[in-house]
């Protein structure tokens, strides 16, 4: 670790004002702030003592996404393998899926962090965090077969779109993470729907008859609830899906460390499994079709319903901000998801949607919470 | 009554006036302001739209569709007077805006002087013109139906003006670039709202 510091201090120089290489000083910057804590500190006016700061809210999150993401690169060989009829074992699958996943995290890294340093040069000021986490979500968002110019195209709209011409990071109103996949979802509807794009190679045509690649959801959705996978296999995760939303049990292990850091709030995850289920229930008493009389739990574990929850949900930007705020928030996502799936033919999945529709409106939400407390407070003070 | 809610539902969300038809463009991009504004010119386009849509529809029905008139002398079956729609519907609609005008002034002289040219403007709002037509080609069974469409798309156009209207106030102090200040970055974020309304597109009810 010092050897690093020396080399960073040695070259140092050369991008500080004046230096010979300023004009990446940029990039310099980024570098050097991942690894190491910035030397820099507020000069003047109230210095707040405490460890945590962008950088290790977002660690935070990056460490929650691990065993989503670890089970996702699995998945990935286990589905493939499962398709073309092979036996494997774990390592092989494993190594399979970290071949295919690999190329999908460099692009997003690499793009998106590109435009964050390009806008950071411009605008003048440093590169910051944020879009470590999102860079992170991306891939874990999308079929394992998306095109590379695809994911690349998405993720330019998203930063640029989504995120710099607000301001960036902190100033969006939307997710970038699903800005990305909307812009995809919606332009290339092909490489993002259907049966065939989840498990990888079967797009090209590479799978034994038997097996099918549809997600739960689709098969819900087509009215197939004998050939859904059973519960048990739903929340493991051993199904077709996007990458990282596959697995129940590892994304409620990310839950738990966002809840026990406090980095994620426990009531937009809490109502919006509440919402979620209340809605659930409401559409088995209408039942007039087979995917209306699904249990209510099966909405929770299957398609993106507690990845969107725990990790898109709880994005302290795009979200509510005020406590009651909150409640409402999560309640109306859970509610519109399980509402669109179930009644919008168009869209199998609804979370995505939701949660962009949710951000649109958390700005109101909070206005009249604002507004309520201001007039309840009113109301105590006695005006003389 | 399952037939009005169904028809409440999709002219709130699915066929939003903002949103999947950008009408109205005008008044939701310059009143966007402050929430307290839009809502106020949101609750008037409301009422406009309530009134006109079922005034229009009697006017369509009883008037000027071919053989309307038959009612007044059977004689009269094959005489059409649709070509005389826009002007008849632009006449209700300027009169009762003034009408509404008077009540603001009346009722509250703050929100009056708030709006300024905007309440004399919902007249030539095209969400307005917009929500009679489409009354007319949608072909609504009844009265009842004409005027719950005519509220519901005033009330889509409500959500829409309040929601843009607080993500002016959330982001009037974010590093926007300067040539996207004001009406630049209100575009950009129209059309981030228009993709979450794609939500409810393809629902069918």
């Amino acid at each position: 670790m010092k050897s690093l510091r020396k080399q960073i201090d040695k070259i140092k120089p050369h991008f500080l004002e004046g230096g010979k290489l300023h004009i990446f000083h940029s990039l310099f910057d980024a570098l050097e702030v991942l690894v190491f804590v910035p030397d820099r500190v507020t000069s003047r006016g109230s210095h707040i003592r405490d460890g945590i700061d962008l950088k290790r809210v977002m660690i935070t999150v990056f460490i929650a996404l691990m065993p989503a993401l670890l089970f996702g690169v699995y998945n990935i060989g286990l589905q493939h393998f499962n398709s073309i009829g092979m036996e494997a074992d774990f390592w092989q699958m494993f190594w399979f899926g970290l071949l295919k996943f690999l190329p999908l995290l460099i692009v997003s890294y690499g793009v998106g962090l590109g435009i964050e340093i390009i806008f950071a040069q411009i605008k003048g000021h440093e590169v910051n965090e944020g879009y470590f986490v999102t860079g992170l979500l991306i891939p874990l968002i999308v079929p394992v077969d998306i095109p590379l110019w695809q994911l690349t195209i998405a993720i330019v709209f998203a930063v640029i779109i989504g995120k710099e011409v607000f301001g960036g990071t902190g100033m969006n109103i939307l997710n970038p993470a699903l800005v990305a996949r909307a812009f995809l979802f919606f332009s290339y509807p092909a490489w993002m729907s259907g049966d065939l794009v989840w498990v990888e190679g079967m797009i090209d045509g590479g799978a034994v008859d038997s097996f099918s690649g549809a997600t739960p959801l689709a098969l819900a959705a087509a009215h197939n609830i004998e050939s859904m996978p059973s519960v048990m296999s739903m929340v493991i995760g051993t199904i077709p899906g996007s990458i990282g939303e596959t697995s129940f049990i590892a994304i409620m292990i990310g839950a738990a460390i966002l809840l026990y850091t406090g980095v994620g709030s426990w009531k937009i995850i809490l109502s919006t499994f509440a919402g979620g289920f209340a809605m659930a229930l409401f559409m088995n008493l209408v039942a007039v079709n087979p995917f209306m009389e699904l249990p209510a739990h099966y909405h929770l574990i299957m398609g993106g319903f507690a990845f969107g929850a725990v990790f898109m949900a709880t994005d302290p930007v795009s979200g509510a901000q005020t406590e009651t705020g909150k409640w409402i928030y999560g309640a109306m996502i859970g509610i519109l998801a399980v509402l669109i799936r179930v009644l919008n033919p168009a869209f199998p999945e609804g979370m995505m949607l939701a949660i962009l529709f949710m951000n649109v409106f958390a700005p109101l939400i909070d206005h009249y919470i604002v507004e309520a407390n201001i007039k309840r407070r009113l109301k105590r003070a006695t005006v003389k | 009554m399952e037939n009005l809610i169904s028809i409440f539902v999709k002219s709130v969300f699915i066929d939003n006036m903002v949103f999947a038809y950008f009408l109205g463009m005008c008044s939701y991009l310059a009143v966007s302001k402050t929430v307290k504004t839009s809502v106020g010119l949101g609750v008037a386009v409301v009422f406009v739209l309530t009134i006109t849509v079922p005034v229009n529809y009697i006017l369509q029905n009883f008037l000027l569709k071919e053989g309307a008139l038959t009612w007044l002398s059977p004689g009269l079956a094959d005489l059409d007077l649709s070509f005389l729609a826009f002007i008849m519907f632009i006449a209700v609609i300027a009169s009762l805006v003034q009408l509404v005008e008077m009540i603001v002034e009346k009722f509250s002289p703050a929100l009056y002087s708030a709006l300024g040219i905007f309440l004399p403007l919902i007249a030539v709002n095209c969400a307005i013109l917009g929500g009679s037509l489409f009354m007319v080609e949608r072909e609504y069974a009844n009265i009842g139906e004409a005027t719950v469409f005519g509220f519901g798309s005033g009330v889509g156009f409500l959500l829409a003006i309040a929601g843009i209207a607080a993500i002016r106030e959330k982001i009037k102090y974010s590093n926007v670039p300067g040539p996207l200040r004001g009406l630049g970055i209100t575009f950009i974020i129209t059309g981030l709202m228009g993709i979450a309304f794609m939500s409810f597109m393809g629902i069918k009810l």
